[in-house]
């Protein structure tokens, strides 16, 4: 019985050996160690032995069949790795191929370039003031320190509709609009939306473009505030290094007036093709809002003050996205306008 | 406003300053310089010389052969000019020579005739054409004999000089001088200024004794000055004066017609010369025009005149449209000997008013439109007669015509440091503040911590508080100003809910994979109504730049249309735009057009293009109508969008639907109608357009979470028959309606038309949802609700259950 022991145990380690897949060895499992097998069959049959040797029989019963068991899980282990590893060959995948596209548009660059002015200043407390486009004289004009036959009328060559309405040549007269509802309350307000004026289209001029304005109105709004947050917004817009500096200028609505520059992003100031070899990049126009502009709105101009500031987000974007014609703003080429997809934060 | 360095240096110390840090000293003071230009352009090698004889030369008819003196040494130069001759005194470049067109003068042969040099007009030395004298505006230009062979010829033509261009805010009038330049120098670099000298002896006849004067409209002229100068030789004017006005871009013509322009780029004011002789009546009357009167100006136009022109005349007929031009027949000519110069102040309306309807732009209506200094219209009159009896040999008549009812006081503006202070967020002191006003020459008292200025004449831009901050500010500096935040009572900033959504829109539909353009709100006539949601009348311009953008559009739609065809006509696979933007509609009280917000999009190409897993889909009406629910969803509007179909002007009859919200009409979809297709060149492309404004205002329900229910959901399909007509919406509204409250959901999953269809008929299954959040809901309770849906749908739809 001992050589029959033997025998299947050498049988069994064989046929383990020899099983290529999981299935083959599960088979062996069920063939040798299963209910019906030869072994439970040999343990069963301990009962024709005398009685001295069943404990010493059994024993050895129970040692084969451990060691069986424990060769054919080894060879198990190995076999579903195997198995695992064929399926992962299988599964293989060109990992190089191109993904599935999720499709995605994108803002237009001045709206992206607007976008990020409002939220500056929203931080600071701003709001964004709304307004029509196509405006009253009085409003474009008149409540702007701008009254019929003022020179500087010539300076905004406008597209009336009729004598006393035409397309807003600024979005000033959303400053005056939000000055006259406010009633003499202070104010902090953006206004961005598109203007015109009779340009002929060309590389630099359209007659349709954006404008993004700011006003502040309060107690004792000075000059120096101007100053304080155009430097916020330069550093923002354009980079923490930015410097700035004020020249006079001359706005009828403001008094006084200035041109803000930047120093120059791109050379730092050294000078280059950008800044025109001077380090310093016109950016915008501001000033403390002009007391007649005041008074017309019913404000003191006594009592409070205010500044004012204005600025051209086709500019700005021209400068910082280095876009050399003002007409790829309008003609929404998607080869144009699919590179500004990504983030910039 | 052109400044000659050179001539400025008469009236004020420029302290030797580089052209160009002079330059840049202005434009931080307040007044831009936008050029430096150098007149000399680099040039080298340019020299007097001597025509010392000059043949024709025998291989070419209109080149001469000339033999001219240079100094050291007689050379020969080839000369094309026709007006060259022997004995002329001439600019000559000399080899090595580079004129500013980039010209290198070499030795070179012509015809086989060597020539060493060019002899030269003055276009060829940089001075634009329309600034060279007429005499000398087709060839060589001749120098006066009393010019030094071989000396450089450029100090002789002010060549040697640098002129600052000056970009003049209307406000700076005041610069729009010599003088004015001078004092605005002068206070920057602290210097005094040396005025121009007017003296001569004179005549012992009196002006007076030969002319009269009376001024009919003295509110459009409350002064007028006139001097008489007798014996006058007309002739050219002195070099240094010619090339003077050439740097100011003023073109040279004779001494008196070039004095009164030397003093109006010197004062600022503006003269005129008229031949007494040819005024023939002794009398200057002004008054304003006869309705349809007529002038000839010295351009040899003849103007019809308005009633609001003002004119001067000699009592019978006009001789001059005031402050804007003379008038052809009392012009100064080579045979006049008695001049009249006319200086005078015109009221800026007048003459801003004839020149517009004349179109006429002088110079000397620039100032008056801008307004002239009331105290230099006798100092120019003065300075005129001075240069006449100096330059053209005239006799002065003792004193002037004068009309005179101009007020020249200056504006008091009384102002205090701590205002100044104030506004600015600076301490300046008051002892620097008066050493600035001191420097801009303003007459001022300090007293009882005020500052009482009497704002020259001049500076016609200082009138209030504000504008003496900005003198202070611009004269400290704007460096010195510190930065600052507004402090004071702060207001939560922030975007209104409808400015919040309409971002959230834009997000929306650039994740659903459209870009957002942007295009002109101005367009054609023909194109502003068209996909117009509503029929309003257009807005137009009264002057249009051309007919393509002469109306305010009332769709976007045609536009994005336009960008569809640019892009597809560069090929591009596939487009997908929108906009959001106004539209202009009717009229509203204010007289205003009623602006809306619209968002349109359009789509043509493909939709989706992953071919190597074969996903490729081409746009469709669905592709368009999931975005607009999509974004319904977002906005929770979906319960209350519907679209029904409709019939659009340039849609597709079959693939268009009106889209409402709560039944309201708030858009259109579509797809283009393909013979529009067609002349746009585009293949399927469909659009949509909605009135953001109503959308974006809708009251929305609050929103409140609904618990998840931990009871089962159940689910029966059914697949009906029905006739091909029957829209889907209607079948989807009986269910919903037959449905009871059980009902929870109803989802269209398949569509069948083909031929395993009997022919008018076609398949639709829906799936439906029963579900109640309480429970769990029994066989029956589902299997009554969903008899009820087959029912209704039998009896209202003709709907038969598919086997
Ligand atoms: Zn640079």
């Amino acid at each position: 019985m001992e050589a029959q022991l033997q025998q299947l145990k050498e049988e069994a380690l064989q046929k383990i050996e020899a099983s290529q897949n999981v299935k083959e060895l599960n088979d062996v499992r069920v063939a040798y160690l299963g209910k019906k097998g030869p072994i439970t069959d040999l343990l069963k049959g301990m009962g024709k032995l005398p009685a001295e040797e069943r404990p010493k029989m059994g024993a050895l019963v129970n040692l084969v069949r451990e060691e069986v068991t424990e060769v054919l899980e080894a060879r198990m282990t190995l076999l579903q790795e195997q198995a695992i590893q064929e399926q992962l060959e299988k599964e293989s995948i060109d990992v190089t191929l191109p993904g599935r596209p999720v499709k995605t548009g994108n803002h237009h660059p001045l709206t992206r370039v607007v976008e990020e002015i409002e939220d500056l200043f929203i931080s600071m407390g701003y709001e964004i003031a709304e307004g029509p486009e196509v405006e009253k004289d009085y409003y474009n004009f008149e409540a702007l320190n701008l009254p019929k036959g003022h020179p500087a009328r010539d300076m905004q060559d406008s597209f009336y509709i009729s004598e006393d309405i035409l397309l807003r040549t600024h979005t000033s007269p959303v400053q005056a609009r939000t000055m006259e509802a406010k009633q003499g309350k202070p104010i902090k307000i953006i206004c961005p939306g598109k203007v015109y004026r009779r340009d002929n289209d060309d590389a630099t001029h359209s007659h349709q473009f954006t404008q993004i304005e700011g006003l502040v109105i309060g107690e004792n709004i000075r000059m120096s505030d101007l100053k304080g947050t155009l430097s916020v917004f330069a550093k923002k817009m354009f980079g923490e290094d930015r410097e700035i500096r004020l020249r006079p200028s001359f706005f009828p609505f403001t008094e006084p007036s200035v041109e803000m520059d930047i120093s120059c992003f791109k050379c730092g100031g050294s000078g280059c093709n950008v800044c025109k070899k001077t380090g310093w990049i016109e950016i915008l126009g501001a000033g403390m809002v002009h007391p007649n502009v005041l008074e017309m709105a019913g404000y003191d101009s006594k009592k409070l003050s205010g500044f004012a500031f204005g600025m051209g987000p086709e500019r700005i974007a021209m400068l910082k996205y280095g876009v050399e014609d003002i007409r790829h703003f309008y003609t929404n080429d998607v080869r144009f306008l699919s590179q500004f997809h990504r983030t910039e934060v | 406003m052109l400044v000659s360095t050179k001539w400025l240096a008469e009236y004020v110390n420029t302290q030797g300053l580089d052209p160009k840090e002079l330059g840049e000293k202005i434009t931080r003071s307040g007044i831009e310089v936008d050029a430096v230009i150098d007149r000399s352009h680099g040039m080298t090698n340019v020299v007097v010389g001597y025509v010392k004889e000059c043949v024709k030369h025998p291989e070419a008819d209109k080149l001469n052969i000339c033999q001219v003196d240079v100094g050291e040494e007689t050379t020969q130069i080839i000369c094309g000019a026709p007006n060259v001759a022997e004995g002329q005194k001439v600019i000559v470049a000399r080899p090595g020579a580079v004129l500013p067109g980039g010209m290198k003068i070499k030795k070179a042969k012509l015809r086989g005739e060597e020539s060493n040099g060019m002899i030269c007009s003055l276009q060829e030395l940089g001075i634009e054409g329309r600034l060279v004298p007429k005499a000398y505006a087709e060839g060589i230009y001749v120098l006066p004999e009393t010019a030094t062979v071989g000396e450089s010829a450029l100090p002789l033509l002010g060549l040697d000089d640098t002129v600052l261009e000056l970009g003049l805010t209307p406000n700076r009038s005041d610069a729009l001088s010599m003088l004015g330049v001078a004092y605005e120098v002068g206070a920057i670099l602290s210097e005094d200024m040396k005025y121009p000298e007017a003296g001569y002896t004179e005549s012992n006849e009196k002006a007076t004794d030969y002319l009269s004067l009376r001024v009919d409209a003295m509110s459009e002229n409350p002064m007028y000055v006139a001097k008489v100068v007798k014996n006058v030789q007309i002739s050219e004017s002195p070099l240094w004066l010619q090339h003077r006005l050439m740097a100011a871009g003023v073109r040279p013509h004779n001494n008196v017609v070039d004095i009164t322009n030397y003093v109006l780029m010197e004062y600022g004011q503006p003269l005129h010369a008229f031949d007494y002789d040819r005024l023939a009546t002794k009398e200057i009357v002004v008054r304003l025009a006869n309705e349809g009167e007529k002038i000839v100006t010295l351009d040899d136009q003849e103007r019809t005149l308005k009633s609001n022109h003002l004119v001067i005349t000699n009592g019978k007929e006009p001789v001059a449209l005031a402050g804007v031009m003379g008038g052809a027949n009392s012009e100064v000519h080579d045979g006049t000997t008695t001049v009249v110069i006319e200086s005078a102040y015109f009221a800026s309306g007048t003459v801003r008013q004839t020149s517009k309807d004349h179109s006429l732009r002088s110079d000397a209506s620039a100032r008056f439109e801008k307004g002239v200094d009331p105290n230099r219209v006798i100092a120019a009159a003065e300075r005129a007669a001075s240069l006449l009896a100096e330059l053209a040999g005239g006799e002065v008549l003792a004193g002037s015509v004068i009309v005179d009812e101009l007020d020249k006081e200056p504006v008091e503006v009384v102002v205090s440091p701590d205002f100044i202070n104030n506004r600015l967020g600076m301490k300046i002191s008051l002892e620097e503040m008066t050493s600035i006003l001191t420097r801009l020459k303003f007459d001022f008292e300090a007293a009882n911590g005020f500052l009482y200025i009497k704002a020259p004449t001049r500076r016609q831009d200082i009138k209030i508080e504000e504008d003496i901050v900005e003198e202070i500010a611009r004269m400290y500096g704007y460096d010195e100003i510190p930065m600052t935040l507004p402090v004071g009572e702060s207001i939560p900033g922030g975007l209104t809910s409808y400015q919040a959504k309409r971002r959230q829109v834009r997000a929306y539909l650039e994740g659903a994979g459209l870009y957002q353009a942007i295009t002109y709100s101005l367009t054609s006539k023909e194109m502003s109504q068209k996909f117009a949601l509503e029929t309003a009348p257009v807005t137009e311009l009264l002057m249009p730049m051309s007919e393509e953008r002469s109306t305010l559009r009332q769709s976007l739609i045609p536009h994005l249309l336009d960008a569809v065809t640019y892009n597809t006509a560069r090929q591009a696979e596939s487009v997908a735009l929108y906009e959001v933007g106004s539209v202009f509609l009717g009229e509203t009280e204010s007289g205003l057009p009623h602006e809306q917000e619209h968002l349109a999009a359009v789509i043509a190409g493909k939709w989706v293009d992953h071919s190597w897993q074969g996903e490729r889909k081409a746009v469709d009406f669905f592709v368009l109508k999931g975005v607009v629910e999509g974004l319904m969803e977002l906005l929770g509007l979906s319960k209350e969008l519907t679209f029904e179909r409709a019939i659009v002007d340039g849609l597709h009859p079959g693939r268009t639907a009106s889209i409402k919200l709560a039944g309201e009409e708030i858009g259109l979809i579509g797809q283009l109608h393909p013979s529009e297709q067609k002349t746009r060149d585009l293949k399927d492309t469909y659009v949509v357009e909605l009135n953001l404004a109503k959308v974006l205002n809708k009251e929305v329900e609050v929103l409140y979470h609904e618990p998840v229910s931990k009871f089962p959901s159940i689910s029966r399909d059914i697949a009906l028959v029905v006739d091909s007509e029957k829209e889907a919406g209607e079948l989807q509204a009986i269910i919903q309606l037959s449905g009871g409250r059980l009902l929870k959901g109803v989802h269209l999953f398949d569509l069948y038309e083909g031929e395993k269809m009997e022919p008018g008929k076609k398949s639709v299954a829906f799936s439906l949802t029963y579900f109640d959040p309480e429970r769990t809901l029994t066989d029956e309770e589902v299997v009554n609700a969903h008899n009820k849906v087959l029912k209704a749908l039998a009896e209202q739809a003709g709907a038969e259950l598919r086997g």
